[in-house]
């Protein structure tokens, strides 16, 4: 039985509009760490290495906090949470801003193996991943950059030939989750996911020069290399789209952290810039500004939360929710970034400034698993009009 | 004496209920009843017609009144805010005089505090009130009095000192609606509604006893009616209509109802009616455009978070936490949304949205809401003064700095 039966399954419990005060104690102490683990002299280091992060950092959120397994169950290795705990550690890692292979490893390769693999292939791979041991990602757009799984052209049976890009720390990952179909099909049909080795002779891979660099991005070339089928075939791309939504979900909180933390320091440097005699705080233009961007971050975190919440649960909606939670969280965050370089005028725009940092994560995640338009055509599909 | 048990209030009212109601009764003989007993307004203290109950027991109340059919207290409108204002700050006179009837319905209130020069800024008013002999002599004019035209008594907040700065020089009052000197007119508004009235008052007159608070405290006991107005009324929710025995009491009642809700009617246009957008863009076919798709999608996306910041609110509550700012943000994204479907609803309806009345879309429905839409934003706290609040007590920015201090008699105004 793949995951997507057992979690429907699963006994339908209420929506929580709350977090509970075992996940608000969970979200103190990932914040602790980043705190301590992850200021922006560890980001600006980080960002300018070929590999985007610090190993020693990754063993120790993987061993002290088990955070790549949060939400794989116990039976292979994780600590078997679900997604709101996942999008608890996403939001507090983009309010740090961590520059680590958690997205790649923990939200999109383990959420596909979990979707797709069987009950054999989930005990050898996910425990490496939950202990944090071996670096994974998701491969699923080609140079095409098409987010609709339609479009895959890249064809596999026990060997893979194509081409993927903007394949999240595609430059590192140790195991490479590959979206690819039978050859000869089209559509939806005769889709698949499959593991393939990163070290095989036919991979060849090469890191692509990202706008934000605190998230890598790499292009990836298959030429004959082993691949091993996920469960079945994927027919309609079920698992494939729902293992984008999950990281929908999981990218909107990470997206809503950011912003909070943009909107802290747009306000912390409002209330201390004086120009005229007074702070810059204390006039309209700027406090409107704020009020504004404070009301479309707390929207933009509803939904967020609601879709994190509709998704552990197994909510019949939880999909177009994830498209709602990915639109909403995109422009808010994006917004916030501009008006906190605007507030902080001219050294918002300067490099010495941590605010492009925030920014530049915020222009690639609106892009990153579909622009919003994409994801309110999406919406409106899923809600039937 | 301790305070009484649930099951001991459940016994205790059911009781009562049994003996006393009648759905043949006459609104006011049963009110009489009500308020004499003190279930009418439970929490109230023994001494005023309530019976000093925890708020927690109301509900118990409620559900015992509910499940017979029985109708409650008169608690629509201003009387409630009266109430809780004149529990708080009113002498035992004042207290006599008005709590009963309040309760009974007899009498029907409303609030005199918003004035022509000064809706933002609302201590900057400048209707006066003069102590002569006996009475304070009002002179001055108010505006966005809802039910004006039915009301006896009118909470009314006037300026008495004119060398004090501007909330230290105001005064409360009870004054009678219902004389010469009080000149009540209905405020047409853009939508060709009339909810609300403009008073003029010359020479009118509030007899002493009729001071609520010391005099120059008038700020002070404003900002408790505000406080309830905020909180919305203490009063008992409407009893449930199923299963209950109907009689005459049911018909004043609905009467009643009618009378204070007719001034709401176009309320729902106000606030945009969201729920009309994804039936309207089938009814339509708009929901083939793609770019008006995108339109929809936004507005839907902002109407449900705004819904779900509201629950996160009161889950947080719930459990016991300090509000966070989700709680302050509801006016401003009511505001939003409501603009938000009256663009939604032009784009879908075309052409058809230049037209208004019977024969246009819904019956006029559309048209209203176009026409309605632009009160939100400003009725019950402007979006500009929500902002303010906003960014002064939940993100702590520092104030503008006043031109408005020292005697108000030298501060700039209208």
């Amino acid at each position: 039985m793949s995951a997507l039966e057992e979690s429907k399954s699963e006994p339908r419990r209420r929506i929580q509009f709350a977090f509970t005060d075992e996940q608000e104690q969970f979200r103190a102490a990932i914040r602790r760490f980043l705190a301590d683990k992850s200021p922006t002299t560890e980001v600006r280091r980080l960002m300018a290495t070929a590999e985007g992060y610090d190993p020693k950092v990754w063993r120790q959120m993987s061993e002290e906090l088990a955070l790549p397994g949060v939400h794989i169950p116990e039976q292979y290795g994780g600590a078997g949470f679900g997604m709101v705990e996942l999008c608890i550690v996403t939001e507090e890692m983009g309010r740090a801003l961590l520059c680590a292979p958690y997205f790649s490893t923990a939200v999109l390769a383990g959420n596909a193996i979990m979707n797709a693999g069987t009950e054999e292939q989930k005990a050898k791979l996910l425990p490496d991943i939950a202990s944090g041991a071996r670096l994974a990602t998701l491969a699923i757009t080609e140079p095409n950059g098409n987010w609709d799984p339609s479009s895959i052209e890249t064809v596999s049976r026990f060997r893979i030939d194509g081409a993927k890009s903007y394949v999240v720390d595609g430059h590192i990952a140790d195991l490479l989750i590959v979206a690819a179909r039978v050859p000869s099909s089209s559509g939806r049909d005769g889709l698949g996911l499959f593991a393939v080795e990163a070290k095989d002779a036919g991979v060849e891979r090469r890191q692509l020069e990202s706008m934000d660099p605190t998230r890598k991005l790499a292009r990836i070339d298959f030429r004959g290399a082993h691949a091993t089928l996920l469960g079945e075939l994927d027919d309609g791309g079920k698992r494939i789209q729902r293992t984008m939504d999950q990281a929908a979900i999981a990218l909107a909180n990470e997206m809503m952290g950011g912003a909070q933390a943009l909107l802290d320091s747009a306000v912390k440097y409002s209330k201390m810039r004086v120009q005229f005699g007074r702070e810059i705080g204390s006039f309209q233009a700027i406090k409107h500004k704020l009020a504004d961007m404070l009301l479309e971050v707390e929207l933009a975190k509803s939904a967020a939360y609601y879709a994190a919440q509709a998704a552990a649960i197994n909510d019949p909606e939880w999909p177009a929710l994830a498209s709602l939670a990915k639109a909403s969280a995109s422009e808010s965050y994006l917004h916030t970034a501009i008006e906190t370089i605007q507030i902080h005028g001219g050294i918002g725009f300067t490099w010495d400034n941590d605010t492009h940092l925030w920014f530049k994560r915020a222009k690639s995640s609106e892009i990153f698993l579909g622009l919003p338009s994409y994801h309110r055509e999406l919406l409106m599909q899923r809600w039937g009009v | 004496m301790s305070t009484p048990t649930e099951a001991e209030v459940r016994t205790e009212v059911r009781e009562w209920i049994a003996a006393n109601w009648n759905p043949d009764m006459s609104l006011l003989e049963w009110r009489t009843k009500l308020a004499d007993s003190g279930w009418g307004a439970p929490q109230w203290p023994k001494e005023w017609y309530g019976r000093g109950l925890p708020h927690s027991l109301v509900r118990v109340v409620q559900e015992e009144l509910a499940a017979v059919g029985a109708v409650g207290p008169a608690a629509s409108g201003v009387r409630m805010l009266a109430a809780a204002t004149l529990l708080e700050h009113g002498t035992d006179a004042q207290k006599k005089k008005f709590l009963r009837r309040i309760l009974t319905g007899e009498d029907t209130w409303c609030q005199f505090f918003s004035e022509p020069g000064s809706g933002s800024d609302l201590a900057g008013a400048t209707t006066r009130a003069d102590l002569k002999g006996d009475f304070w002599i009002v002179n001055g004019q108010k505006v966005w009095t809802t039910s004006a035209h039915h009301a006896d008594h009118g909470l009314l907040l006037a300026r008495t000192d004119w060398d004090v700065p501007k909330h230290e020089g105001m005064s409360y009052f009870v004054i009678d609606v219902k004389q010469q000197g009080v000149d009540v007119q209905p405020l047409k508004q853009m939508n060709g509604h009339a909810s609300f009235n403009q008073v003029f008052f010359t020479d009118a007159k509030v007899p002493k006893e009729n001071l609520v608070g010391k005099v120059g405290e008038g700020w002070k006991v404003a900002m408790t009616t505000l406080a309830h107005e905020r909180r919305g009324a203490d009063g008992l929710a409407p009893p449930s209509k199923k299963g209950r025995k109907e009689g005459r009491i049911h018909a004043e009642e609905r009467a009643e109802n009618d009378k204070a809700n007719e001034p709401y009617r176009w309320y729902p246009q106000r606030a945009g009616r969201v729920d009309l957008i994804l039936e309207r863009a089938k009814e339509t076919g708009a929901d083939k455009d793609p770019h008006v798709r995108q339109e929809i999608a936004k507005l839907m996306i902002m109407a449900k978070s705004a819904e779900w910041t509201a629950r996160r609110a009161r889950a947080a509550q719930q459990q016991g936490r300090p509000q966070g700012p989700e709680g302050s943000l509801g006016k401003l994204a009511a505001s939003h949304v409501a603009r938000g479907c009256a663009r939604v609803h032009t784009m879908m309806t075309g052409t058809e949205a230049m037209l208004t009345g019977k024969e246009s879309p819904r019956e006029g429905i559309i048209a209203e809401i176009l026409v309605s839409v632009p009160a939100v934003s400003i009725a019950g706290g402007t979006d500009e003064i929500q902002r303010n609040i906003i960014a002064e007590r939940v993100l702590e920015l520092p104030k503008e700095p006043r031109f408005d201090t020292g005697p108000f008699r030298n501060v700039r105004r209208n």
